[in-house]
């Protein structure tokens, strides 16, 4: 995915009406829900500078609505992801920010809740053409674009974690393309990122997790 | 297809193996391999892909496939069912221009422009209003400017009676000029107002028909580069922020745009500033456009006092309100 492709000028196929503020925001929006990998009970947005500003005329929230349902950018659903979220039993919440500076533009805070009162929050850019990228996880600056096979865990800030991880990939063959580390304070909770041009089978997850420093492991398949 | 292009492509050996690279970073290789292997940019363009993602021809064709089938029903649904946009600001438009002047008979659309060029107009409108009405399109190269590559294609294959196959040479050979000021230059109004959008799509569209027409690669790049040339330092005004009004009119002047900028390549007229330097003189301009014009609804038509008073929440920047 290193390459511009014919099918990322004749593309993406997408509801309109804007490729940053509709596509994108149904693209942050579905890593979201990849990421969190578990019923969605609740869910609140807070939409910052152009994407509070003009978000409403571009169906921002729709679109981010429908993302966290697990519609992609050419889901016709979109268009009714609020009377679908009701149907799902999905209670959501928007925050339209125009006074808050974030680094990009079109920046969204999400916080999905599930039913048994587990929390997520992530923070996500939508950086032009539909394309995005994650900027924080639960409140720790990371990353990535989902535009790789990307395998995240999070883990106690201690020796051998980066070690046990890439073991466990290079006996299954896995190439990693780009590995990242990203912490909030030395000995406090890490992330490591791992993204990979091939789809990294979900099956040696359970050899990654017993490592007792490993505390959750999400992965998003291409 | 022409009989000339399928002699070409036997004599190339372009079917059999090749072990050189069918990668291209400019206008100029591009180009090159062209010449090479005998072959149109199309062609060109879907060895590329097949290359560079590993992938079969046919898994690029069923691509292709989908991409045209959501370009078919988002040019011809606003013609049978008018929808307003989300805003309310536009609707209905694709639809007064495909019948205005249709005769009692029903027969073709009698109008200043003729039929071809009439219907590409109602065509790429049609498409910017299924966009408003968040429905669903191909960005191409944007959703701002999506009307005009399927608006042309699509009318001229009813007309011409082309099959799926030879739109799908139109959409990749499209697809290489796009690439390629995506690459060296932007296709992004935020960075270089909408000659960067309109402006690269109608560039992509009038080497796509060239292409179709039975024209050489080289006249493509001839009417890319004349098609950058007329719409150079266009800006990108969205009146609200909305992608709307100028938008949906701007798509039909890109399509005019390309319709012309191809017959003037196809009779021989040439521009003498290479495509690699047009692409590179639209990126220069883009960065000399003030912020105003780069689509951050503050100037041009989203600048005036009537571009401030549709905006629903008035114009921060002007201090109108």
């Amino acid at each position: 995915m290193n390459y511009i492709s014919v099918f990322d000028v004749i593309g993406p196929n997408m509801i309109g009406p804007s490729s940053s503020h509709t596509a994108g925001a149904v693209n942050i929006a579905l890593l979201a829900h990849q990421l969190f990998a578990r019923p969605i009970a609740k869910v609140d947005f807070t939409l910052y500078e152009s994407f509070a500003q003009t978000g409403r005329g571009h169906g921002t929230d729709k679109a981010l609505l429908g993302g966290i349902q697990g519609f992609g950018t050419d889901d016709v659903r979109i268009r009714d992801s609020y009377a679908l979220a009701d149907a799902a039993g999905i209670e959501y919440h928007f925050t339209w920010d125009d006074k808050t500076r974030t680094a990009h533009p079109n920046t969204v805070d999400i916080r999905l809740e599930s039913p048994d009162g587990k929390v997520q929050t992530i923070r996500g850019e939508s950086v032009g053409g539909g394309k995005i990228r994650i900027v924080q996880i639960n409140d720790i600056d990371v990353v990535f674009t989902g535009v790789y096979s990307t395998l995240i865990i999070k883990h106690a800030d201690r020796p051998g974690v980066v070690a046990h991880v890439t073991n466990v990939l290079s006996r299954h063959g896995v190439n990693i393309a780009f590995m990242r580390l990203y912490r909030d304070y030395k000995g406090g909770t890490g992330y490591l990122i791992v993204e990979s041009d091939e789809n990294i089978p979900d099956y040696f997850l359970e050899e990654i997790r017993e490592n007792e420093l490993v505390h959750e492991i999400m992965l998003i398949q291409i | 297809m022409s009989g000339v292009r399928a002699e070409a492509r036997k004599d190339s050996g372009m079917t059999g193996e090749n072990d050189m690279s069918m990668d291209f970073t400019s206008g100029s290789e591009l180009y090159q391999l062209c010449r090479e292997h005998g072959a149109a940019i199309s062609e060109v363009m879907l060895k590329r892909e097949m290359e560079l993602g590993s992938v079969s021809e046919q898994s690029v064709r069923e691509r292709l496939a989908r991409s045209l089938q959501i370009m078919e029903a988002a040019v011809h649904e606003p013609l049978g069912q008018p929808r307003r946009s989300l805003s309310g600001l536009i609707g209905g438009e694709a639809w007064k221009v495909y019948n205005a002047g249709k005769t009692a008979e029903g027969r073709g659309i009698a109008s200043l422009c003729g039929e071809a060029l009439t219907r590409a107009i109602a065509y790429s409108m049609a498409v910017l209003e299924v966009n408003a009405a968040m429905g669903l399109i191909v960005a191409a190269p944007t959703a701002g400017s999506s009307g005009v590559l399927p608006g042309a294609v699509l009318s001229l294959s009813e007309i011409c009676g082309w099959s799926e196959t030879k739109q799908m040479d139109g959409l990749l050979n499209a697809g290489a000029i796009g690439y390629l000021l995506m690459r060296n230059a932007t296709v992004a109004g935020a960075e270089a107002g909408c000659q960067a959008e309109v402006g690269a799509a109608s560039a992509m569209t009038a080497s796509a028909i060239v292409e179709l027409m039975g024209g050489t690669p080289e006249m493509c790049f001839q009417a890319a580069s004349l098609a950058i040339s007329n719409l150079l330092g266009l800006v990108c005004d969205p009146i609200a922020g909305l992608v709307e009004v100028p938008c949906q009119s701007r798509n039909a002047i890109g399509v005019a745009n390309a319709f012309t900028c191809a017959q003037l390549a196809l009779s021989g007229i040439t521009h003498p500033v290479p495509f690699d330097e047009m692409v590179d003189a639209m990126q220069r301009v883009g960065r000399s456009l003030p912020w105003e014009l780069r689509e951050s609804a503050k100037g041009g038509n989203a600048g005036t006092p009537t571009g401030c008073r549709l905006s629903a929440g008035g114009c921060a920047g002007c201090g109108r309100s």
